[in-house]
C-alpha cells in the first residue's frame, strides 16, 4: 500500500477514536437542561467523524482516480528515497526544536536561543564558529529587546536561578 | 460628499497627521514581518500610542497606516520564507513561495506591493460611495447563511485542488475543522477533547497550526534536499534578479486586480473571516476562470494567482470597515480593536458618526488612500534590501526560519507546551507532504470551523432544528451549491475518462 493510503488508514481510525469520544462519553456530562438544547456540544464532532470516515473511504479505496501522475522535479522530495536525503540532520533539528521548548523556561530566552542558534547552524555543517556565535548572540539579542523593550511582551531572559 | 472628501483632505493632509501615516506604515511593515504578530496584535500594542495622541483622527491616521504595513509586512514572510504570519496571507504564500523559489522574490514582493495598493485604494473608492446602502445589505445575512457561506468556501477550496485530489483535500478539510474543536467553545463553555490536558483547553492556536503547517516542513525540505534551496533549475544562486514586472504581466494582472478588488470589498462587508475568506475565494475563483496553460502555472509561481489573494485581503480589510462606521458592528477582530481605540478617543462610530462627527469619517477613509500610498512609495524602494532575506547562506537562514517559526507560536500564548505540539504537528504536516496531501485545506477548514460551528449552532437553536435549511431559500441555494462544487469535477473527470475510453474502441 502506498503513504497516502496508509494515511488514509490511520485517519479512518482517527475518525473512529474521535466518534466513540463523541457518541459515547461527551453526553454524559451533559446538564439536563442543556439536553433540551436542539444542538449539543457533541453535534458537530458527531457530524465530522462520520464525514471523515466517509471521505477516508473514498480515498483508501481509491474511488477517485487519480490524474496522470506528473514526473516530479528535481527539488521535491520522494519519500521512497527518504534515506538519500539528509535524514540526520532533520531529525537532529526536530531534536533541537524540543529541547529548545524543554529549556526555555528553565534557562532563560537568552541562553536558550544562543544555543539554538548556534547549534542549528553547526548542525548544518557550518564550521566557522567565529562568526556564528556572535551572528547569534546579536540576533538573540535584538529580537529579545525588540519583544521585550519595545513590543512589551514578557520573555524570561536569564536562568530561573537569577530571579527575573 | 464632495464636501466631505475636503473635509478629510484637510484633516489628513496636515504635516502631523502625514508623519503619522508614515511612522505608521513603517512601524506596521517591520513588525509584520514577524511570524505570529499580525495586523490584530500590532493596533493592540500601538493603542496606548494612539490614545495618548489624544486627537482622533491622528490616532487613526496612525493605527491604518499600521494596519496597512502590517498587512504587507505579513505578505513579505508568506512570499519569502512560506511563513504566512496572518491567516489573511496564507493564500499568497501559494504563489508568492514558489515566485521567490525560483529567484524572483524581488518581481513577487512588487506584484504584491502593486496588487495590495490597487486592492485598497478600489476598495477604498467603494466604500465611500456604497458605505450607506451596504449595511443594510450585511444585515439580512443570518448565521444560516453565514453557516452556508462557509460550507461554500470549504468545498470551493476542496473542488478547485485539481483533479484526483478532491477526496484527499475534502479529507484534510475534516482534518482541520477536528481540530477545531479541541478546546473549550464559546458556544457552550465546556471542555472538548483536551485529553484531560490544561494545555489543550484554549484550543490549538491558529499560529501554531500555520506555522506547523507551512513553515516547518518546508524548512525541513530544504534540510532534506540542499538542491530545493537552490533555483529550480538548479543553478544554485540566489540572485534578486529584476524587480519589475513585464507589460505581458501587467495586462495579466489587471483585469485579476479588477475583479478581485470588487468581490474582495463586497466579501468584507459581510462580518466575519472577511480577509481570509475573501483572499482564498479570490485564488479560487481566479484559478478556476484562468485558461489550460495559466490554469497549470497556478500554485507554482503564477503572477495572477499571487495578485487576486493580494488585492482582495487589502479589498476585504476596507470592506470590513463599512459594518464598523456605518453600524457600529465589528466584522473582525482588527476592527473590532480599532472600535474599542474609537470609543477611547471618545468617537462612537455608528449610523450617526457620519452626521456628528464627519471630520472623523471622511479622515479614515482619506487615511486610508494615503497610507496604502505611502506604503508603495516606502516599500518599493526597500524592496531589494527585504528580499536579500534569501541570499543569507543556508546554515543561518534555517536555524533562523525555525527560530522565528517557534517563536511565533510562543509569543502568542507565552507557553512552552505550544512549541511541542508545533513540532508535533510540524512533523505530522511533513508526512503529509510526503505523501501529496494538500495542507492548505487543513488550515482553512481550522480557521473557519469555530465560526462554522457557531452558526449552525445559532441556527439550530433558532429554528429548533434543521428547518432553516429549507426556510431559508438562501441558505438552501448556497448549501446546493456547495454540494455541486464537490460533486461536479468527480462527474467532469468520469465523463472525460469514458469518453478517452470510447475513442480507444473506435467508437
Amino acid at each position: 500500500m502506498v503513504l497516502d493510503r496508509w494515511i488514509a488508514l490511520i485517519f479512518i481510525a482517527f475518525c473512529c477514536v474521535y466518534g466513540y469520544l463523541a457518541y459515547f462519553t461527551m453526553d454524559q456530562l451533559l446538564p439536563p437542561f442543556m439536553q433540551r438544547n436542539p444542538v449539543w456540544p457533541s453535534t458537530f464532532p458527531k457530524v465530522l467523524s462520520v464525514l471523515g470516515v466517509v471521505v477516508g473511504l473514498i480515498v483508501l479505496l481509491g474511488l477517485e482516480k487519480p490524474s496522470g501522475d506528473s514526473e516530479p522535479s528535481a527539488t521535491d522530495i520522494n519519500y521512497r528515497r527518504l534515506h538519500e536525503y539528509k535524514l540526520g540532520q532533520a531529525l537532529m533539528l526536530l531534536g533541537l526544536m524540543v529541547a529548545y521548548a524543554l529549556a526555555l523556561r528553565p534557562i532563560g530566552f537568552l541562553l536558550a536561543t544562543t544555543l539554538f542558534l548556534a547549534a542549528g547552524s553547526a548542525v548544518l555543517g557550518e564550521r566557522k564558529w567565529h562568526v556564528m556565535i556572535p551572528v547569534a548572540m546579536i540576533a538573540t539579542g535584538c529580537v529579545w529587546y525588540l519583544v521585550q523593550e519595545v513590543l512589551g511582551i514578557f520573555l524570561r531572559p536569564f536562568p530561573y536561578f537569577m530571579g527575573i | 460628499m464632495l464636501e466631505g472628501i475636503m473635509i478629510g483632505l484637510t484633516a489628513a493632509l496636515s504635516i502631523q497627521n502625514l508623519l503619522m501615516v508614515i511612522a505608521g506604515c513603517l512601524i506596521g511593515t517591520f513588525i509584520g514581518m514577524l511570524p505570529g504578530l499580525g495586523p490584530m496584535s500590532i493596533i493592540a500594542i500601538m493603542i496606548p500610542v494612539a490614545i495618548t495622541l489624544g486627537d482622533p483622527t491622528a490616532a487613526l491616521i496612525l493605527l491604518a497606516g499600521v494596519y496597512y504595513g502590517a498587512i504587507f509586512g505579513g505578505s513579505t514572510s508568506s512570499i519569502l520564507l512560506n511563513a504566512p504570519g496572518v491567516a489573511g496571507t496564507v493564500a499568497t504564500s501559494f504563489d508568492g513561495y514558489p515566485m521567490a523559489r525560483k529567484g524572483q522574490a524581488g518581481k513577487a514582493l512588487t506584484i504584491a506591493a502593486v496588487a495590495s495598493f490597487a486592492g485598497g485604494t478600489i476598495g477604498a473608492i467603494l466604500l465611500m460611495i456604497f458605505a450607506p446602502a451596504l449595511s443594510s445589505v450585511a444585515l439580512l445575512f443570518h448565521s444560516a447563511e453565514y453557516f452556508a457561506l462557509m460550507v461554500v468556501g470549504l468545498s470551493a477550496i476542496a473542488a478547485f485542488a485539481g483533479t484526483g485530489q478532491v477526496a484527499k483535500a475534502l479529507m484534510m478539510t475534516i482534518l482541520g475543522l477536528i481540530l477545531a474543536t479541541v478546546g473549550e467553545g464559546a458556544l457552550f463553555n465546556m471542555p472538548r477533547f483536551t485529553l484531560g490536558l490544561m494545555d489543550l483547553q484554549s484550543g490549538i492556536s491558529f499560529i501554531t497550526l500555520a506555522m506547523a503547517m507551512f513553515a516547518l516542513p518546508e524548512a525541513m525540505f530544504l534540510v532534506l534536499n540542499p538542491l530545493r534551496g537552490a533555483n529550480a533549475d538548479g543553478s544554485g544562486s540566489n540572485k534578486i534578479t529584476g524587480l519589475r514586472f513585464s507589460r505581458e504581466e501587467a495586462k495579466a494582472m489587471a483585469p485579476v486586480i479588477g475583479r478581485q478588488s470588487i468581490q474582495g470589498f463586497f466579501i468584507g462587508v459581510l462580518p466575519g473571516a472577511g480577509a481570509t475568506i475573501a483572499s482564498f475565494l479570490g485564488y479560487a475563483v481566479e484559478r478556476n476562470i484562468a485558461k489550460g496553460e495559466e490554469q497549470a502555472e497556478f500554485g507554482k509561481g503564477s503572477v495572477k494567482g499571487l495578485a487576486a489573494p493580494e488585492t482582495a485581503n487589502n479589498a476585504a480589510c476596507t470592506g470590513s470597515f463599512v459594518p464598523l462606521l456605518t453600524l457600529g458592528i465589528p466584522g473582525s477582530g482588527t476592527t473590532a480593536i480599532l472600535l474599542g481605540a474609537l470609543i477611547a478617543l471618545n468617537v462612537t462610530p455608528g449610523p450617526r458618526l457620519m452626521t456628528d462627527t464627519p471630520e472623523v469619517f471622511w479622515a479614515v477613509i482619506i487615511s486610508m488612500f494615503i497610507g496604502n500610498l505611502v506604503l508603495l512609495i516606502l516599500n518599493l524602494p526597500l524592496i531589494p534590501y527585504i528580499a536579500k532575506i534569501l541570499a543569507i547562506p543556508r546554515n543561518y537562514l534555517i536555524p533562523f526560519i525555525l527560530f522565528f517559526t517557534l517563536m511565533g507560536a510562543y509569543i502568542g500564548q507565552n507557553n512552552a507546551t505550544e512549541l511541542l505540539i508545533l513540532v508535533g504537528l510540524g512533523v505530522m504536516a511533513t508526512i503529509l507532504r510526503f505523501a501529496d496531501y494538500p495542507l492548505a485545506p487543513l488550515l482553512i477548514g481550522f480557521i473557519l470551523g469555530t465560526m462554522l460551528e457557531d452558526n449552525f449552532a445559532r441556527s439550530m437553536q433558532l429554528y429548533r432544528g434543521l428547518d432553516f435549511i429549507v426556510e431559508r431559500p438562501m441558505t438552501l441555494a448556497l448549501l446546493v451549491l456547495a454540494m455541486l462544487l464537490v460533486l461536479l469535477p468527480s462527474y467532469r473527470a468520469r465523463r472525460a475518462r469514458r469518453r478517452a475510453e470510447g475513442v480507444a474502441d473506435g467508437d
